[in-house]
């Protein structure tokens, strides 16, 4: 008798479990368009904000007299634990006669990134920041290799200095 | 000619006088026999490839997401692109595979849908045969499609197919026990196999309604059992995609997936149908007796939208089953029809025998 | 004939579930000799997604390390990276900030909800039912969003580094996290609804892939699996780091040992990880969120070892310095790798559907049992 009742109390219990979930998807389905959370990506691009500190990629912020503040000091190249750094510098020799490197190149190769952040928060002269770019795909794997400082760009001139 | 959207026989039989009055009995036959043929397979893509979509929506909406959206406006045209890229996809023979089972076995999985809608009423008139033992063909052919996926499972040379079809073997035939009791319950309320009368049987009152409880419970074990039937989850075991990647057809590419992939839910349309049919009514309008008003009103909608409404609502049952429940296990699965729903199913005749004995279900 | 179908009888079918499957959850191999749907035996196949991290780390500085130990877990990266953290603060003797501590306690114990989130999801769809996968991640997205606000990262967010953090919270974090606690308590009812309570659900992994205290014990089996045995191994409750000796929580433990008891530990888990993220959120105190650090760190010359409550098990660092700026050898123990050693002894004598259940309730993550 007991395992008559057991036989049909687990049973009603199942049903009941089964159409509580049900109930949970069935919701779900007649509230759809208010609870659909994906986002419609390339139609939202223009609006998409990503938050401050998003890790998109490493950039050089340049001013507007086409200044960075890269001193070439190697810094970021030696801190980056995959080698995605380079940086290609000139030694030039200033009025006063002084030997000293300016920047040529800052090459960055986001194919070999690992977003760690080890360059930006290591350099001394916070030359470097975070970008907001995250498309980043390539046809060709050269593409990948970037020169963060723009063409003719110079080294920003300490305030207090002149 | 009159065309009644309320009832086909006139049509039908114009066309049927039409025919013999141009040719003889046997070519009349022949022709009729193609347009039927024609329009079948017609409404059978059409009808396919608007589920993929509907089932595709539908889980999308469940799961909080949109759905296919990219092609066509809310993305109806997605489908259609799927068949396209499927139909130029190659098609993967497999070394040591026996090819002409390996051949074979979609095409008898899609036959054994295609047979079975033969036999459905969509309206009044609207029937492409009305057998006596209409059930009975029903039952009979839609589980032909077994042997398709037990082909499919042992030529596929692969051991995931091998096991998918295994399962899909025993359950099946467990299933096939439980649909067919519970359809005979319906007969018994009945008293004909045949479907035509079975529908109008039900013109003052749906079975569902006027059968007690036998009906209901012989709607829900119908329900179950046909979700078993045709391979769909949370019995989708002969298929399971994270236990044995895709079952049965796992070796299977392009348009012979299409096959199996449409086969899915054409039976799931078939049993859909049954259901709509044997249960509640099938074309026939909602009526109450003594309401004469109410039953006007519902007479005005023709009986293909009730037909396709009742099937469209049971569809949605079966696809919230699908998206909401975790799969069974292969034994609990047989656990369940054999300790469970056959020993009532079996229980629910004699009751319901008894209760049309009695004379209680008018 | 009779002898035929003997030899059927007696032979084992092989079946390679894996490197890729649907259910191994990565590059996992592993080889099931079967009989009918019986398992008979399991060999787990690891190192397809070997990468050597061990072996890159002695040729990495201390700062460095953490965007490798980031990969190992990565469902806890935070974790993770906690261990090592630790590990080279106690080897210096650093004194971190307590604002340092509480927000590395918030993050980790944020950290593993979003993890076990994931395993939800997983785990409903091993089993099946593929709405749960989706309920999962939706609930999941606002933890991502908040790491994304104060970190930069979403899944791998190399926010701790030796003697602090890389950068302070953002203004809004204590703000989103009590609403995310508001939010969250309300949907985990419904993962109770959808999943817990589904009797095909419970019958699936009632009983299944048992594995008593002892056999945990001695596998090494930690972390909610562990618990689920009834072995009481949460390194925060017994070994407290971080804020975690100063916050009232319970070490979640069951006695079944079978799939559905880790899978209640899990589930109760994320509620008590939300007790402590509540009794902490509001008493974040002010002040550095790092300490300053020379430039180069050099451990002294010795053996250190830190270990953490991972979102899977215990997570130990051991650190072998010579006192130079790279580590002469470094160890991770892995709380996967000793879980999935496991598999075997739960899954012997259960069916191919159990063994699926079985590895979504171990929960492993492949990229940390290779390393």
């Amino acid at each position: 008798m007991r395992g008559l009742i057991n036989y049909f109390s687990g049973m009603f219990n199942g049903i009941i479990s089964l159409l509580k979930g049900m109930g949970v998807t069935g919701k779900y389905f007649f509230t759809s368009p208010v609870t659909i959370v994906t986002q419609q990506y390339p139609e939202n691009r223009k609006t998409l904000e990503m938050f401050d500190a998003f890790k998109g990629e490493v950039t050089m912020p340049h001013d507007e007299n086409n200044e960075h503040k890269c001193t070439a000091c190697s810094i970021c190249q030696i801190n980056c634990p995959n080698g995605s750094i380079e940086i290609v510098s000139r030694d030039v020799v200033n009025d006063e006669g002084k030997k000293r490197k300016e920047l040529d190149k800052h090459l960055y190769n986001i194919g070999m990134c690992s977003f760690c952040g080890l360059c930006i928060k290591t350099c001394p002269s916070n030359a470097l920041a975070w970008g907001q770019e995250f498309e980043h795909s390539m046809f060709t794997r050269d593409k990948f290799v970037k020169t963060l400082n723009n063409e003719g760009s110079k080294l920003m001139q300490k305030k207090g200095v002149e | 000619m009159e065309f009644n959207i309320y009832d086909f026989t006139s049509f039908t039989k114009w066309i049927d006088e039409s025919l013999n009055a141009a040719m003889s009995p046997f070519w009349v036959m022949i022709t009729e026999m193609a347009i039927i043929g024609v329009a079948i397979l017609a409404f059978y893509a059409l009808v396919g490839l608007f589920l993929v979509y509907a089932e595709r929506k539908v889980c999308a909406f469940m799961q909080n997401r949109v759905g296919p959206n990219r092609v066509g406006p809310f993305g109806i045209f997605q489908t259609i692109a799927d068949l396209l890229k499927l139909l130029m996809k190659e098609l993967v023979y497999i070394k040591n595979a026996d090819k002409l089972l390996f051949n074979i076995a979609p095409f008898i999985v899609i036959t054994a849908s295609f047979l079975a809608i033969a036999a459905i009423p969509f309206a009044r008139g609207l029937h492409a045969i009305d057998f006596n033992i209409g059930i009975f063909y029903v039952v009979a052919v839609s589980s032909l499609g077994v042997i398709g996926i037990l082909l499919a499972g042992w030529s596929s040379n692969s051991k995931y197919s091998l096991i998918g079809a295994m399962r899909s073997g025993a359950q099946i035939v467990s299933y096939e026990l439980s649909v067919g009791l519970s359809l005979i319950t319906m007969v018994v309320l009945a008293g004909s196999m045949q479907l035509s009368t079975i529908v109008e049987a039900q013109a003052n009152g749906w079975f569902i309604f006027t059968g007690h409880v036998p009906a209901v419970i012989a709607f829900v074990i119908f329900l179950i059992a046909s979700t078993a039937e045709t391979n769909r989850g949370p019995f989708d075991l002969a298929e399971a995609e994270s236990e044995l990647t895709a079952g049965f057809h796992t070796e299977y590419s392009g348009i012979r997936f299409a096959f199996f992939f449409l086969a899915e839910y054409m039976n799931m349309f078939i049993v859909a149908s049954i259901a709509a049919t044997v249960f509640w009514g099938g074309w026939m309008p909602f009526h109450v007796p003594g309401w004469e008003g109410f039953n006007t009103v519902m007479d005005y909608i023709p009986p293909f939208i009730w037909y396709i409404g009742k099937t469209a609502v049971i569809i949605f049952i079966l696809m919230l089953f699908k998206w909401t429940f975790p799969r069974l296990r292969i034994d609990q699965l047989l656990t369940l029809e054999w300790k469970y729903l056959l020993p009532i199913n079996l229980f629910n005749v004699v009751l319901m025998a008894f209760i049309v004995l009695m004379g209680w279900h008018w | 004939m009779a002898e035929i179908i003997q030899d059927i009888q007696e032979q084992e079918y092989i079946i390679n579930m894996g490197p890729q499957h649907p259910s191994t959850h990565g590059v996992l191999r592993l080889v099931l000799s079967l009989r009918g749907e019986t398992v008979l035996s399991v060999q787990p196949h690891c190192g397809y997604i070997h990468r050597g991290i061990e072996k890159m780390c002695e040729r990495l500085t201390y700062q460095q390390i953490i965007h490798l130990t980031d990969r190992l877990d990565y469902l806890s990266a935070h974790i993770n990276n906690h261990a090592v953290c630790m590990a080279v603060e106690t080897a210096l003797g650093i004194e971190i900030p307590e604002r340092v501590k509480y927000i590395r306690t918030i993050m980790d114990e944020l950290a593993r909800i979003a993890s076990h989130q994931l395993w939800w999801c997983s785990f409903g769809m091993d089993l099946g039912a593929l709405t749960a996968f989706f309920y999962g991640l939706r609930d999941r997205e606002p933890i991502l969003d908040i790491f994304e606000e104060s970190t930069g990262g979403r899944l791998i967010q190399s926010y701790y580094t030796p003697g602090g953090l890389m950068k302070d919270i953002h203004p809004d974090f204590q703000k989103r996290v009590k609403d995310y606690i508001i939010y969250f308590r309300k949907k985990i009812g419904e993962y109770d609804q959808l999943l817990s309570g589904n009797v095909i659900m419970n019958q699936r992994t009632q009983g299944i892939g048992k594995l008593t205290k002892e056999e945990a014990i001695s596998f090494g089996v930690t972390g909610p699996s562990g618990r689920g045995s009834g072995f009481e191994c949460d390194v925060r409750k017994h070994r407290p780091y971080g804020m975690y000796g100063k916050v009232e929580f319970k070490e979640i433990l069951r006695s079944e040992g079978d799939a559905f008891a880790r899978y209640m530990v899990r589930m109760d888990e994320m509620r008590e990880s939300l007790n402590i993220i509540e009794q902490l959120i509001d008493n974040i105190p002010a002040g550095d969120f790092t300490v300053k650090m020379k430039p180069v760190i050099k451990l002294p010359e010795g053996e250190y070892y830190q270990r953490v409550e991972a979102a899977r098990g215990e997570f130990g660092v051991f650190i072998s310095s010579k006192g130079e700026k790279y580590p002469y050898r470094i160890k991770l123990r892995s709380p996967n790798f000793s879980n999935l050693s496991a598999l075997h002894t739960m899954a012997n004598g259960q069916k191919i559907a159990d063994l699926v259940a079985i590895g979504a309730s171990l929960d492993y993550v492949i990229p940390d049992i290779d390393r």
